[in-house]
């Protein structure tokens, strides 16, 4: 199935399973050929969908007010960019209420975006904005990369009683993964082994796990031997997973399309830092989108961002102590 | 130039009043800045200035934060005041993908010179709402400066360098650090932006800290003296860019590395410190480094909770005990 | 004016008033003893809040802001768990959690507070998103002050509201009237280039009121109306109730400016001092609302009086409960982050 597909069955899913759950924006699937099919969708089920304005503050935050209301619904923020709209109530609001009302007040929603670098977005349409709602305690995030996982995660996201940001990427639609017909709700905080190896851990997110398992590949024809960490969600985070590994291979190459300063890279590095310094064999590497505005122009786009080819020349500098 | 014993918010004050007097671009924009803000900070401005330059604003910090820019655009030097850190988050747009972009997205050609006064942090029971640390945020978006003074002398040094600075910077103000008394010289030369500074040389281990977590390290650090262990603190000041060569000297000697912020731990600004000298120093470490931090939580109302909730004088004594295990 | 109710109706909503004007006396009081940290109060304004929210049943959503304990107490929060909260104890409703700012009785139909000027706006939309796709008849309320509709999140809720047509009521309370604002000294008030409030609902074509919010009668039909309106789903309306702000809200801390209220004003007029004169003849609608219920035969000063004093020790007795109280576990700091994932 492609992963465009499974965002679609996804939601299908959820509409179908439970009439509380409503879905609030559009662009799940962006504005790529694909798109049509969450038409399609939104054709069957027109009394579960919710066109709202251009208007990121007030429509999250109405998703905040119905959710509360015993609705669950699945807001769509398009562009990651635009979740800036939207910060006051997502980070402000949505993540604090069940802890300000002492435990009284839930929020069962979710709230999806595509991140990262698209081709010729450039620096307004470009942002990986899950660092920043990881420093803020009271999101549980969740960044699918697979079409199996993606059903799995989304079904306990909607289950959730939290409020839970859904991490998407483009690029992913267009990937294929086997998805079997029975799938369980996979539980937060379970990390997948994407691809085992004894050289080298690297801990990768959303798209980046796909360019890593790619590098993967061509780092076996090297003779060496890489594991794929995919965390699949970053709250709760699987530490033991990456902690494990690290303590397998000794070496650790972190990639991520955050921003490298205080990106998702940052706390991954630090945590194994604070707890396994001593199984390091050598300095993790941070590859992350450099700390420019990502810029329009394609040859500088592919510059600053993680490339395939960029993981592999990491791996290998990890790997021989440079 | 005299030097003065004054409170950190009134170095704040005097540097307002100073670059608006020195240069007639200097804007000043806030929700309340004529009555001089819920502190204080520009108290007096309006009468000496009027009403064109320092300019109360509504309610809409989204608008505000981006009329700012247009004024940066323009020509002038705008001094935008966040009231409370949190409502920042009302002008994400406008900060992130306007201010921080423009100079990049027109290659150069345009700059936007203005200046964020950002007051945050915890203290006074006023709950999750008003008293986040959101540095690491601002860090993770190239584009911007962000400087945290924790001294009297650098809440000044530091904000004239900042509205002298032809970027965007941000400048985090702590108001438990409000009623602190340093030396100041009004009128003095700027702080350049992009130095941390070494608060107390020391051999056995290096501690760095940020606004008001430095006085909390500083007074851990005498402690620990008491007990033969020579801490050497270091005060970040500037979040971004960061000073990575004192740190990493700093490290180099020590061999032992805590970083202490208010902010949660969980991808805060200590995630980057400890992340970027590991990889520069990774050699040199005699142990791992520790991060503390506020707990993984909203910050909690009741000023009992709150207290328990912020890093303290013992979670920093404790911290370097922890780098020490190996002695 | 009276709205038309019985006797024990009225005299119910006086002592809601009565409890909601000694809690925010009293509270001041204390702040002047200890610090409690910031909090606002809600004299003044007891003739808007009372009234209206008392219209809503159970099931009913509303949404505040950092002026709160006047609603909470309108909707039947105790003193007690109210005082506790302010005062950051376990026994508060939000066991500490929230303290004024945040203060939430999910029982009472306040599943929180937002203190980021309108950030109760667009979730109180939401919830009438919710109850409508839910086909529930329940309704949700949005309490904001004037100073919200600076807000991008009003014009954004708004619009939103309007074109789904949704069961929510806006009741602004503009208690800037005769405020000053910042150059004068005082707490600061508007900054809004509109002059007519109910036009930044009107735009949208959403039914919008201006009311004296002093005028009970106004208060309860227009508040019955938007109530009886929202729940046949004939969507929202927009309410500004106007109050003259109180004298002990102008400084950016409460004071007891005019002090304690005596209740013995509303029929002794040559106890009334010459300093807020106008006020304790005019502008307190509390004391309006005495002496409406006495000319109009509903109650008399002796009831009035027993009453007072009864909320009165009600209400001591709450916060004798709160001072009393233990404060939270430090550990519980970081409880409550997260709701348990169920199965």
């Amino acid at each position: 199935m492609l992963y465009a597909e499974a965002v679609v069955e996804a939601l299908r899913r959820s509409i179908e399973d439970d009439e509380r759950v409503h879905l609030m924006g559009q662009y799940f699937l962006g504005l790529t050929p694909h798109r049509t099919m969450v038409g399609d969708l939104y054709q069957q089920h027109p009394d579960r969908v919710y066109f709202p304005p251009i208007a990121e503050l007030g429509y999250v935050g109405a998703g905040i007010g119905a959710a509360i209301a015993g609705l669950r619904p699945i807001v769509d923020c398009a562009t990651a960019s635009f979740t800036f709209q939207a910060f006051a109530q997502i980070l402000n609001e949505a993540a604090n209420i069940h802890y300000m009302s002492g435990g009284q007040t839930s929020v069962p929603m979710v709230i999806h975006y595509n991140h990262g670098v698209r081709g010729g977005g450039a620096a307004q349409h470009s942002h990986s904005p899950q660092a920043m709602m990881w420093n803020t305690p009271g999101l549980e995030i969740i960044t699918p990369s697979h079409p199996a996982d993606l059903i799995g995660l989304v079904q306990t996201a909607v289950a959730s009683n939290n409020p839970t940001i859904w991490v998407d990427h483009v690029r992913l639609f267009d990937t294929e993964g086997e998805v079997p017909d029975d799938i369980d709700p996979i539980p937060f905080g379970q990390a997948s082994i994407r691809r085992e190896g004894s050289d080298l851990t690297v801990f990768a997110s959303s798209w980046m796990v796909c360019r890593s398992l790619e590098a993967a590949e061509l780092l076996a024809a090297e003779g060496i031997s890489v594991e794929v960490v995919d965390p699949r969600t970053l709250v709760p985070l699987d530490e033991e997973a990456i902690l494990q590994s690290v303590a397998k291979t000794g070496h650790l190459l972190v990639v991520d399309e955050c921003h490298l300063r205080c990106g998702v890279s940052s706390e991954i590095t630090a945590i194994v830092a604070e707890h396994a310094h001593g199984d390091l064999r050598a300095p993790v590497r941070r590859l992350a989108t450099l700390d420019v505005p990502v810029p329009f122009s394609a040859p500088m786009e592919e510059f600053v961002e993680p490339t395939v080819d960029k993981i592999v020349e990491a791996a290998r500098s990890v790997v021989e102590g440079r | 130039m005299v030097t003065e014993t004054v409170r950190y918010i009134d170095a704040i004050s005097s540097v307002l009043r100073h670059e608006l007097d020195r240069d007639p671009d200097v804007l000043i924009l806030g929700e309340d800045v004529s009555y001089g803000g819920p502190f204080g900070a520009t108290a007096g401005l309006s009468e000496s200035f009027g009403p064109r330059r320092v300019i109360d604003t509504p309610i809409s910090e989204g608008a505000v934060m981006g009329l700012a820019v247009g004024a940066a655009l323009s020509g002038c030097r705008p001094v935008v005041e966040v009231m409370f850190a949190d409502f920042v988050t009302l002008a994400m747009d406008q900060l992130v993908n306007h201010a921080a972009k423009f100079r990049y997205m027109t290659d150069g050609k345009l700059s936007v010179p203005m200046t964020i006064r950002v007051q945050g942090g915890v203290g006074g029971g006023y709950g999750a709402q008003h008293s986040q640390s959101l540095e690491s945020w601002f860090l993770h978006v190239p584009g911007l400066k962000v400087v945290a003074p924790s001294s009297v002398a650098d809440a000044g040094g530091l904000l004239a360098a900042a509205i002298r600075d032809d970027d965007p910077v941000i400048y985090l103000e702590h108001r438990g650090l409000y009623w602190s008394k340093g030396s100041f010289v009004p009128g003095g030369s700027p702080t350049r932006i992009g130095a941390a500074a070494v608060v107390r040389p020391g051999s056995d281990v290096t501690v760095v800290a940020v606004s008001r977590m430095v006085n909390i390290a500083l007074t851990a650090s005498e402690k620990l003296a008491t007990e033969g262990i020579d801490v050497e603190l270091v005060d970040l000041r500037s979040v971004a860019p960061i000073d990575w060569e004192t740190i990493e000297d700093s490290v180099r000697r020590t061999r032992r590395l805590v970083v202490v912020h208010e902010a949660a731990v969980t991808g805060g600004l200590g995630a980057e410190l400890v992340a970027g000298l590991s990889a520069r120093a990774f050699e040199v470490f005699a142990t791992s480094a520790v991060r503390v931090g506020a707990p993984f939580a909203p910050v909690p109302a009741s000023p009992f909770l709150e207290q328990f909730y912020a890093p303290s004088v013992d979670d920093v004594v404790v911290a370097v005990h922890k780098t020490l295990d190996d002695r | 004016m009276l709205p038309d109710l019985g006797a024990e109706v009225l005299v119910a909503l006086l002592e809601r008033m009565l409890v909601a004007r000694r809690f925010e006396e009293q509270l001041i009081d204390l702040a002047q003893e200890r610090d409690i940290g910031h909090f606002h109060v809600y004299v003044g304004q007891e003739t808007t809040g009372i009234p209206a929210l008392a219209l809503l049943e159970g099931g009913d959503l509303s949404f505040t802001n950092h002026r709160n304990h006047g609603h909470l107490i309108a909707r039947g929060a105790e003193p007690g768990p109210m005082y506790a909260e302010i005062l950051g104890r376990v026994t508060g409703y939000c066991r500490g959690k929230g303290g004024t700012l945040h203060l939430a009785s999910a029982k009472h139909g306040f599943p929180t507070t937002s203190s980021a000027t309108g950030g109760c706006i667009p979730p109180a939309v939401g919830a009438a998103l919710g109850f409508q796709r839910l086909g529930s008849d329940r309704v949700s309320v949005c309490l904001m002050g004037d100073g919200a509709l600076e807000e991008g999140a009003w014009h954004e809720s708004a619009n939103i509201a309007a074109m789904e047509q949704l069961p929510v009521v806006f009741l602004c309370e503009n208690n800037s009237l005769e405020a000053l604002g910042q150059r004068a000294g005082e707490y600061p008030s508007s900054t809004m280039a509109a002059s007519d409030l109910t036009d930044l609902a009107s735009v949208f074509g959403i039914e919008s009121v201006a009311i004296d919010g002093l005028d009970t009668r106004s208060v309860h039909q227009t508040m019955t109306k938007a109530v009886q309106r929202a729940r046949a789903g004939d969507g929202p309306t927009f309410i500004e109730a106007r109050t003259v702000r109180w004298p002990g809200n102008r400084p950016i801390w409460p004071e007891l400016a005019t002090g304690k209220t005596n209740l013995s004003m509303a029929w002794d007029n040559s106890i009334i001092p010459e300093e807020h004169k106008k006020w304790h003849q005019e502008q307190d609608g509390v004391l309006r609302f005495v002496r409406e219920l006495m000319s109009g035969g509903q109650i008399s000063k002796e009831v009035v009086l027993e009453l007072d004093r009864e909320t009165s020790a009600r209400v001591r007795e709450g916060l004798v409960f709160a001072l009393d109280s233990p404060y939270p576990s430090p550990e519980e700091a970081l409880e409550h982050v997260f709701a348990p994932h169920q199965g």
